[in-house]
């Protein structure tokens, strides 16, 4: 693996089988009574946010902890950072905090790879979310939750599954993240949104395209459903709430009409009403809060990964000594 | 120092021609020949080196007055001389912004104060740039600046009416109106070029169509009331079929491109490196491609720089968060040789064609743009075609370093700039100016 995690397209198909396996050790080690692991003890870890996101720093800042980490969190709002203070002057006072790993959220695309590569700091990048480009830790969890429903076997990666994605591609850094993902995984990635919804150049992804939802579900194994902001009616990306619900939104209508196995995916935070409905979102189908935990354990697997060395995630010893310094 | 009086070139290639030697007298070529003697003159020894008449661009941001922190008057024309320019145009968006006369005289004063490089301002097409009010064309025409050229460049005079009143405006005296082709609607925040690239990067996209739609307006309008209109940095293959398609009509139609379309794509974006954020932006491959062809055959009548400085921290950060622009005096010709000479689109003549001759008849500029002949002024550039080397901007005189060429090789090196016989550049080095002579 890279030093750095900035895009899904940086994994090789066995970093991410490597990673989702990793995520198994550290889910199961999340079931028992002592949660911590020693790995990353005396390591810092900052959460650098300068978009607001409670739901991803949480997540990451979970998994660092449970590695053992000093976890700093640098967040841009209120600080001198909204001030105008520069990406480089931030990350020239993280090196010399001594950071170790920057997990970085930030409104511009290609920030957290201008940030590992500008040579300003020399510590691990992840990219937590950057623009419109991508969400690599994101697509992880997606692909972890999509093996254990639809697959249930470690060391596998998603051959043949067909996985469908709905909604804003256009602005989307999970969509992107998970084409480049789940096509490295073997899947069958399709993507349905309005034409407004779809970056010009889409044609090159690795991915098929269709504007019909209904004549793509019934061929999928994991419907995912991306949040639409209903301010985008504004510029005209589609003309109403409604007609954007009736033609791309998951009711339970449609629901019914897809595989029995098929579960229905979403990111968070849902915009029910909009893209889904609450019967689906509450539906056992729907996977909205086992990605979250799962987001902790693919968070853990890749600190570790990326910071802390090759031996195995969990050796006896790892465990004995976790048991005794807790 | 004062004007070199006799300066002989031996051995220089005219336009790439056979090996001569040139007499320089008096600010003028006096005498071009074989074995030409000359016991007073200064001999430079040229070893074949190539002779151009000194290059003119159309399209040059000197910043001064209002952001003396990335370029000034001196350290922009230091740069042109050391480009193996003579002439320039100072675009009109500076602080304040170069729509009266006092504003453009206080700049061409400026210039030939310093004495390295003739600069001749352009003038807002609109007050302040804001393409609500046509900025006092007349006066700035009538000024001792000599306006020919007027530009919002920068900004896209986008209001129809205001581009058609502008270009009839102009043909009172003769003047031109450089439009920046950017259609605002279809570009609000945009990033980079629409494409495969910007799709995969999340990058807000920059349409083809919405430099090829203004474009596809201008030449209609300027067909309609009978004026002649100029296209700044032209940058799509749709582009060049439009303005292709209207000189076809006899319409009176010219274009620029500059040379990082002619070199450079948006793959290149994929490093998120600001220095290659620009504006048009990088295109695609096919795109470098039409536009060479295009600057070949004349659909593309010449070169412009679009130099465009910005301090350190305007590129040293996110891509979202930088300046758009890059330098380009100082390394153009070398560009144009890679691109254009080297791979047999055009011979040395023609690129004095479309360096200097043709810019400086766009311009209406008087004494540049001349044949390398007796009798002509003295303004030109000696080449050493011969020289390949990286691209260093620590050794640039400009005063910002955004050139997306750091550590590129290129061919070319300019060793000598004579403006009216006298030197501005020698042996690659920047002589002191001698001021308004
Ligand atoms: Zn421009």
């Amino acid at each position: 693996m890279k030093r750095h995690l900035i895009s899904a397209a940086d994994l090789t198909r066995d970093d991410a089988v490597l990673i989702l396996d990793t995520a198994e050790e550290m889910a199961r080690f999340a079931d028992r009574p002592i949660k911590k692991l020693p790995t990353l003890r005396g390591r810092t870890i900052v959460n650098l946010f300068f978009e607001d996101s409670t739901r991803t720093r949480i997540s990451f800042e979970a998994a660092a902890k449970r590695l053992s980490a000093d976890v700093i969190n640098f967040s841009a709002k209120g600080s001198s950072v909204s001030k105008g203070e520069s990406l480089k002057d931030t990350a020239l006072t993280l090196e010399a905090m001594g950071a170790d790993g920057v997990v970085i959220r930030h409104g511009d695309s290609g920030a957290p790879h201008r940030l590992a590569t500008s040579g300003w700091i020399g510590g691990s990048v992840i990219n937590a979310g950057d623009g419109t480009h991508e969400h690599p830790t994101q697509a992880l969890l997606d692909a972890f939750t999509m093996r254990r429903r639809l697959v249930g076997e470690e060391g596998a990666a998603l051959d043949g599954k067909r996985i469908t994605i709905v909604g804003d591609i256009l602005h989307s850094r999970v969509a992107r993240s998970n084409v480049h993902l789940l096509s490295t995984l073997g899947a069958h990635v399709t993507l349905v949104a309005p034409p407004t919804l779809l970056p010009i150049g889409v044609d090159s992804w690795p991915c098929e395209v269709s504007y019909d939802l209904d004549a793509v579900l019934t061929k999928s194994d994991a419907v995912m459903m991306l949040r639409v902001q209903r301010e985008r009616m504004n510029a005209a990306f589609f003309p109403t709430e409604r007609e954007y619900a009736r033609r791309y939104g998951l009711d339970g209508e449609r629901m019914a009409r897809m595989p029995e196995d098929a579960i229905v995916m979403h990111p968070g935070p849902m915009n029910r009403g909009m893209e889904i409905t609450a019967e689906v979102a509450d539906s056992p189908r729907c996977t909205a809060v086992e990605q979250v935990a799962n987001g902790v354990s693919i968070r853990m697997a890749v600190m570790y990964l990326l910071l802390g060395g090759s031996e195995p995630a969990l050796s006896r010893d790892d465990t004995a000594r976790t048991e005794e310094n807790n | 120092m004062t004007e070199q009086n006799k300066t002989l070139l031996r051995g220089a290639r005219i336009l790439g021609g056979e090996p001569q030697d040139v007499l320089i007298e008096g600010g003028t070529v006096a005498e071009i020949g074989q074995g030409l003697r000359a016991a007073d003159a200064e001999v430079v020894e040229t070893g074949g080196a190539v002779l151009l008449p000194g290059l003119v661009d159309l399209h040059t941001h000197l910043r001064e007055p209002g952001r003396e922190d990335s370029e000034t008057v001196l350290t922009g024309t230091r740069a042109a001389a050391k480009g193996g320019y003579t002439a320039v145009h100072a675009m009109a968006n500076t602080f304040p912004v170069a729509d009266t006369a006092g504003v453009v005289e206080q700049v061409w004063r400026l210039g030939k104060e310093y004495g390295y490089c003739d600069v001749r301002p352009v003038g807002a097409v609109t007050v302040g740039l804001e393409g609500k009010q046509l900025a006092e064309l007349g006066a700035m025409h009538d000024s001792a600046a000599e306006v020919r050229v007027f530009s919002d460049d920068g900004k896209c005079v986008d209001d129809a009416v205001i581009m058609r009143r502008a270009l009839e405006y102009v043909k009172a005296f003769d003047g031109v109106v450089a439009q920046h082709a950017q259609e605002p609607r279809l570009t609000a925040g945009a990033q980079m070029n629409e494409g495969i690239v910007s799709a995969e990067l999340g990058l807000q996209g920059w349409p083809a169509v919405a430099e090829e739609s203004i474009i596809a307006r201008d030449v209609l309008l300027a067909a309609h009331v009978g004026s002649r209109v100029h296209i700044c940095h032209l940058s799509t293959a749709g582009s060049v079929e439009i303005v292709r398609w209207a000189k076809s009509k006899g319409w009176n139609v010219t274009a620029e491109v500059t040379p990082h379309h002619l070199l450079l794509t948006d793959e290149l974006v994929r490093s998120y490196n600001p220095v290659y954020k620009v504006n048009p932006p990088l295109r695609t491959e096919a795109d470098v491609m039409a536009l060479r062809e295009a600057l070949a055959d004349g659909t593309i009548d010449c070169v412009a720089t679009d130099h465009a400085p910005h301090p350190h921290e305007d590129k040293d950060c996110e891509w979202g968060a930088a300046a758009m622009g890059m330098v380009g005096l100082e390394t153009a010709l070398s560009v144009v040789q890679h691109t254009m000479v080297d791979t047999g689109l055009l011979d040395w003549a023609q690129v004095a064609d479309r360096m200097s001759f043709r810019p400086a008849a766009i311009g209406r500029l008087e004494g540049h743009g001349r044949p390398v002949s007796p009798g002509e002024p003295a303004n030109l550039v000696l080449l050493d075609a011969d020289y390949r080397g990286q691209v260093d901007p620590a050794g640039f005189a400009s005063r910002s370093a955004n050139t997306p060429y750091q550590g590129r090789e290129l061919p070319g090196r300019v060793t000598h700039t004579w403006l009216r016989g006298r030197p501005t550049v020698v042996d690659s080095k920047l002589v002191g100016a001698a001021g308004a002579v």
